[in-house]
């Protein structure tokens, strides 16, 4: 335990060493030999050159990334240190999934040599931890058994697909016994009770090079900044620079506060290892970091001042900092600035500060991390562990300085487990229930106390610190009240690396704010359908076969005939998720086109896309308008299907709106398909203007594909305000053709032989003709089976499905039933349709009271011989005839007033009373 | 021994009485439903599929009212049923149009009969759009081969397609055009136009089976039919009374005027209820005392049957509102149709008593609007404004619900009607 405490004070500090030589004049860069390396307050100086294996600071203490150093460069400056490297890579780090491929257990040091090309292979030279030894073994030698700790070994390549053998020669050029052991730790003293009483005061006068850790606040500052909004960046770019400074101490507030609101187990047990090095001096920690704080914000300012001829661009980015900076927002900043952009910042200002490297680490090798996705043990104490064992240590008593120290280290090192949050999902587990991210490490209460006198001390430090920006106002509050928004925010955020990692634990979030619990009402009652006792049983004849495949429900291997549509839209979204930006697709076509299984087959073949790391990952969520109750209840449905909470309509709206428009860490491309988009419709509108409006956020990454009927809804129905905000990418599905049909039927059958070609034909042509409607004619098709199974004399002997099967079948779907039914219909109820058309003709109009038609009836049924009926027998022939709708009536209570028309042509009416009495 | 056996005989009628009235009242479930073999076994193979395979299904049964389709589908049920795979397999849910008037109601009622976990006791729990989400992810949840299948039986079908954006049905019918827990929609209706009342999504997920119930029954098959429906079942005890029972059932079906009673009914209608309805008369005057239906019971119970509802009604009215409708029906003759108010028929009124002073009292203004009032609330004449408050009662627009043979008919049938008012309601002037 006490090593992650040693490398938890250590201030290195990077220079470069050799001659510089041009490097590239365009970009005014140098190459430089070699980097020293030395840990602040110690003589020692390691020494870096390219060709070592180096580690690099990582967001996983124990297992710090390795790599091997190809090259150093820099800007004109000297201050901006980079360098190039190859990677290499733990299995931890090898995608979940992809572990497996291995097919053996892994050495605990073993390595892999990374080949693959998702990753950035330039990195800031400042996160450099140190070198490492790295032997290569071949293929089909053991690994050497008692092997130093400090040995990793290499033996296979990853190349993101599979493992391969390490060709040789890629490690040819290493200098074998690389690892120049380094004189002095690069770690302070201070790790140990005993640790060398270090006088920091001066070495950090002597800097030639400005204060580091002004300048790592400065450039963790501009990253900080880059989560804010844009537009106040402009403003407080006028803001002087040594204000920098200030906000520099402030952040270090703010890194507390949030520590002290996200109530991290892991932040809880760094604390306490800070406890452990200053035993008994836990009372005087408040005073002792007031103190230093104030000393670090004078010595900050001052060379702060002196950097500013030289580094006021970069400052620029500085000072535009704002101390809020919490957790979710942090990573959002990389994504928010092009990659170079913050890393060159941070390059040029930041030195040692372990979680500004973290960051930085975050910033430069992010590509790598993210298709990697695997869970990282820190590292650093496998290394510092080196490194205490290789070099003579003085064993000091801790001095008030190395206090002070330790507690600026404290409230550094919370930010930096802070940044860890966002990227480690190790420390998400289930936990207690007042942890957010409670950690999987042994929790340990006793820091309690201390963390208490943190924030007591950062809330202390924040009234003096004068709010400069309005940014700290927020900040503050959120410190004094942790309000529930922030905590859900947070929790989102969690949840969402949660689910990124298919740790789909279906566990919700404690704190979720709408969980209101009602007593009695089965809240936690789980949607199911009862299971059948005994199983459903498989389809047994060829028939039975065809009719499972031809059921609208079975899911084809393919889609075929919508090649085109599916391309379409597959690159749309795709282009989407690669990008991280978000759209907005509509797309219309009449019922049965295909649309909504197209969707589901690119999104099908995009998670295939990105299970196998094509493409980022992607959330899809899926609405229809047709299945909520109220337009407004899509916001429930997007939220709860998003986040697992229940809420009321406007909450949801709410809490959307700030999910889409806020940056969060890690948020990964949404899909959202609105099926049946004009059900959606309100007056107001306001539900679609959302919809179309949230693509367009700069942080939403959400890609709406909306599906609809009609071809011009965008102009009949929405506003235009909200036909502007979807935009002009539009896609209609045309009906299907009868060849089209031809093959999608061919195509399910895909091979049983269950129908004649003419007869598929003939259905095909006839829906193709009527709607090119698919359903509809796998409906047809699967009728015909049935027909053809029926009109067998056996079941066994049925054969193919022909022609006249489909006939049937076509003509039971098809055929109007009304010439049947007035065919069936009783002898008065046929007269009084002739009635009707009697006195339709007298009156040369298409309506008729039903007195009128009666007295027609009554001489009617004289003329055929009949009894004439009593009134009201027949006002019950003409309610039979409404009821069947074979004529339209007025309301029965007009009694015989009410007036009478025919819902079907005279000409039918005549036609089938003719083939009544033929 | 005498009273014992007229007890015994007593019991007999009771026993009879009982099995016919459970016959014609739709208590009990025929054997085999008639005329409709091919429906039924459409229906049957559908279900059975639904049942057995899990396959999804959507069928509509459209017939007239009384053709007999809840009686096939609860045939087709109880058969259905009777397979022993199928009986605890499947979850029958009744839902009715008139009953579930909208989609909030069916989902509780679908989910209360579904008893999903949302039920306790008898109550559903939620909101609708929670009952529908709830609802929509347990059907989502099931699969073909592993849930047990659902039936949704909606009576009234087309009284769910008047539902807000037809919701409900677009929901059943989405599943069951889908890879969820399988469900069959039978859908009961009587409209022949139901599927145009579908929305074009929802009628494009509905598979357009439908199974018409549409009887074209002979007469000769009509007269089978009432024969073997007021014939006792074999199984009766009395073998002896059976025997007679049965005899005598077939000679009335041979007699003419009951031929021609049931002719005139089969030419009214064919569906089984009206004919129950007459053969219930029929039966219900059969007692200890006559042991057998006779043509005159038919008879007398087709007379019932046919009679019109208003003569009943002309039959209790004073003189004095019969003079009045005889009033309204010259006004009638004279202006062809158009509407009428109380100041004209009181003035043709009191034309006919200036005439005819002699034979009928002079009644005052108002006792003769009374009865025009009363003539109203009897809804023999119906008030054409539809803002009755702010006319004048003596000058609202009415017209006659009475039709001329209704009239004169009645004017037959009063007893000791004026011969006066009978001329006079011959002819305007008379």
């Amino acid at each position: 335990m006490v090593r992650y405490f040693t490398r938890l004070r250590v201030r290195r500090i990077y220079k470069w060493g050799g001659r510089p030589y041009i490097f590239d004049r365009k970009l005014k860069s140098y190459g430089f030999e070699y980097l020293n390396m030395s840990v602040e307050g110690q003589e020692a100086v390691t020494t870096v050159t390219p060709g070592q294996y180096i580690l690099i600071e990582g967001n996983d203490d124990e297992y710090p990334f390795v790599a091997k150093l190809l090259k150093f460069f820099g800007d004109e400056s000297h201050k901006q240190k980079k360098a190039l490297v190859q990677w290499f890579l733990r299995l931890s780090e090898v995608p979940q999934n992809k572990k497996l491929l291995l097919g053996r257990s892994p050495h605990p040091q073993e390595i892999f040599y990374y080949l693959g090309r998702a990753c950035d292979n330039e990195i800031n030279a400042e996160s450099i931890l140190g070198t490492v030894h790295v032997q290569h073994v071949p293929e089909d030698t053991p690994f050497p058994e008692p092997g130093t700790k400090d040995t990793l070994y290499v033996k296979l390549s990853w190349d993101t697909k599979a493992f391969n053998v390490l060709d040789p020669v890629l490690m040819q050029d290493t200098p074998a016994s690389t690892p120049p052991k380094p004189a002095l730790p690069l770690f302070p003293p201070c790790a140990s009770p005993t640790a060398t009483p270090v006088s920091r005061g001066p070495v950090r006068r002597a800097l030639p090079t400005p204060d580091p850790t002004v300048m790592r606040r400065a450039g963790s500052v501009s990253d900080t900044r880059a989560t804010m909004s844009a537009g106040k960046r402009s403003t407080l770019e006028a803001e002087s620079i040594h204000s920098a400074s200030k906000l520099s101490a402030s952040k270090i507030l703010s890194a507390k506060r949030r520590g002290s609101a996200a109530d991290t187990p892991g932040v809880r047990k760094k604390l306490q290892l800070s406890i452990g090095a200053s035993p008994g001096k836990k009372m005087t920690r408040a005073d002792v970091l007031c103190e230093l704080l104030d000393e670090e914000m004078e010595s900050e300012k001052v060379i702060s001042l002196k950097l500013s001829s030289s580094v006021s661009h970069s400052l620029q980015h500085g000072c535009s900092l704002s101390p809020m900076r919490s957790v979710c927002k942090t990573p959002n900043g990389q994504r928010r600035f092009p990659w170079k952009l913050s890393s060159i910042s941070l390059d040029r200002l930041s030195p040692t500060a372990l979680g500004e490297q973290d960051f930085s680490r975050a910033t430069t090798p992010s590509r790598r991390k993210e298709s990697a996705m695997a869970i990282r043990e820190p590292a650093l104490g496998v290394l510092a562990e080196e490194d205490s064992e290789d070099s003579p240590m003085q064993p000091i008593a801790l001095t008030p300085r190395s206090k002070r120290k330790s507690a600026q280290l404290v409230s550094l090192r919370i930010r930096k487990q802070l940044n860890l949050l966002d990227n480690t999902q190790e420390l998400i587990s289930d936990g207690d229930d007042d942890c957010f991210v409670p950690s999987k490490k042994d929790l340990q209460s006793s820091s309690d106390e201390e963390k208490t006198v943190s924030e007591e001390e950062t809330r202390g430090r924040n009234c003096k610190t004068s709010v400069r920006t309005p940014h700290k106002t927020p900040s503050k509050k959120a410190l004094q009240s942790s309000t529930d928004e922030e905590k859900s925010e947070e929790e989102t955020v969690v949840r969402k690396t949660r689910g990124r990692n298919g740790k789909t634990s279906a566990r919700t979030p404690c704190k979720t704010p709408s969980k209101k619990v009602t007593p009695s009402t089965p809240r936690h009652a789980t949607p199911s359908i009862p299971s059948r006792t005994v199983p459903a049983r498989q389809p047994g004849n060829i028939l039975d076969e065809a009719r499972a495949r031809l059921h609208v429900s079975s899911v084809p291997e393919s889609l075929p005939c919508r090649e085109q549509e599916f391309q379409d839209i597959y690159n749309f979204v795709e282009s989407k998720v690669m990008d991280g930006t978000g759209g907005c697709m509509y797309i219309s076509g009449v019922p049965g086109t295909g649309k909504t299984a197209t969707i589901h087959e690119v999104i099908r073949c995009l998670q295939h896309a990105s299970d196998m790391d094509e493409i980022p990952t992607f959330r899809f969520i899926e609405i229809n308008g047709m299945k909520m109750t109220d337009p407004h209840q899509a916001y429930v449905q997007i939220l709860q299907k998003l986040t697992d909470q229940k809420v009321t309509a406007d909450h949801a709206a709410a809490l959307l709106e700030k999910r889409f428009s806020n940056p969060a860490p890690k948020k990964e491309t949404t899909v959202l398909l609105v099926d049946e988009l004009d059900l959606l419709w309100t007056r107001k509108q306001n539900v679609m203007y959302n919809l179309f409006d949230w693509p367009t956020r700069r942080h939403a990454r959400l890609v709406v594909l909306t599906i609809a009927n009609t071809m011009d809804l965008p102009e009949r129905i929405m506003i235009n305000r909200v036909a502007s905000r979807l935009g002009l990418t539009r896609m209609s599905f045309q009906p299907y053709s009868f060849k089209q049909l031809q093959q999608i039927i061919t195509s399910r059958l895909n091979k049983v032989k269950a129908f004649e070609e003419d007869a598929l034909q003939l259905v095909s042509r006839k829906v193709a003709a009527l709607s090119g409607d698919a359903r509809r004619c796998l409906d047809i098709c699967r009728r015909a089976t049935e027909i053809c199974e029926h009109s067998a004399s056996h079941p066994s002997s049925t054969g193919l499905v022909r022609m006249s099967h489909v006939m049937e079948a076509l003509d039971e779907m098809f055929s109007s039933s009304y010439i049947t039914a007035i065919g069936c219909a009783s002898l008065q109820e046929q007269l009084f349709l002739r009635a009707v058309i009697a006195e339709f003709r007298r009156l040369g109009l298409e309506e008729a009271t039903f007195q009128q038609v009666f007295v027609q009836h009554r001489a009617l049924s004289r003329v055929e011989g009949l009894q004439p009926i009593s009134v009201s027998e027949g006002l019950a022939v003409c309610q039979r005839l409404g009821a069947c709708r074979l004529l339209l009536l007025e309301a029965s209570r007009l009694d015989m007033l009410q007036r009478v028309r025919l819902n079907v042509s005279q000409d039918d009416v005549l036609y089938a009373l003719k083939a009544v009495r033929d | 021994m005498c009273t014992l056996s007229r007890q015994r005989k007593g019991s007999i009628h009771e026993l009879v009485q009982m099995i016919l009235r459970e016959r014609f009242c739709h208590q009990r479930l025929p054997e085999k439903p008639v005329g409709m073999e091919s429906q039924h076994k459409h229906l049957l193979e559908l279900l059975r599929r639904t049942a057995v395979h899990g396959e999804s299904n959507s069928v509509l049964i459209v017939g007239p009212r009384g053709s007999g389709k809840t009686m096939l589908l609860n045939c087709v049920l109880r058969e259905l049923l009777e397979v022993k795979d199928v009986n605890k397999n499947v979850l029958p849910v009744h839902l009715n149009g008139l009953l579930q008037t909208d989609d909030r109601i069916a989902l509780k009622e679908i989910t209360r009969q579904l008893n999903l976990e949302n039920v306790v006791g008898d109550k559903v729990f939620g909101s609708f759009a929670e009952n529908l989400a709830f609802l929509l992810e347990a059907l989502k949840k099931g699969d073909r081969s592993s849930s047990r299948p659902v039936l949704f039986i909606l009576d009234e079908f087309d009284l769910f397609a008047h539902h807000k954006n037809q919701t409900l049905l677009y929901n059943l019918l989405d599943v069951s055009q889908s890879a969820q827990a399988p469900v069959a929609v039978i859908g009961l209706t009587c409209r022949l136009d139901v599927l145009e009342l579908l929305e074009k999504r929802v009628k494009s997920r509905f598979s357009h089976r439908q199974i018409h119930l549409l009887s074209s029954l002979s007469f000769i098959q009509y007269l089978d039919n009432v024969r073997s429906q007021l014939s006792l079942p074999q199984d009766f005890p009395d073998t002896k009374f059976y025997d007679e029972w049965n005899d005598s059932i077939k000679t009335l079906c041979e007699d003419q005027s009951v031929v021609d009673v049931l002719q005139r009914h089969y030419n009214s209608s064919k569906d089984f209820r009206s004919l129950h309805l007459l053969l219930m008369l029929a039966l219900s005057r059969v007692s200890a005392s006559k042991p057998a239906i006779k043509p005159t019971d038919l008879l007398e119970a087709s007379r019932v049957c046919m009679v019109d509802s208003k003569a009943n009604i002309l039959h209790g009215l004073s003189i004095l509102e019969l003079c009045l409708i005889i009033a309204m029906k010259h006004l009638n003759d004279i202006y062809e149709g158009e509407p009428f108010n109380f100041q004209m028929v009181h003035n043709e009124f009191k034309k006919f008593l200036q005439r005819k002073s002699h034979s009928i009292h002079n009644f005052d203004k108002p006792v003769v609007m009374k009865a025009f009032e009363h003539l109203q609330q009897l809804e023999l004449i119906k008030s054409m404004d539809s803002s009755t408050a702010k006319i004048q009662k003596e000058y609202q627009l009415m017209k006659l619900l009475l039709d001329h043979s209704q009239i004169m008919e009645a004017l037959q049938k009063y007893p000791q009607c004026p011969t006066d008012v009978k001329q006079w309601a011959m002819s305007a002037f008379g």
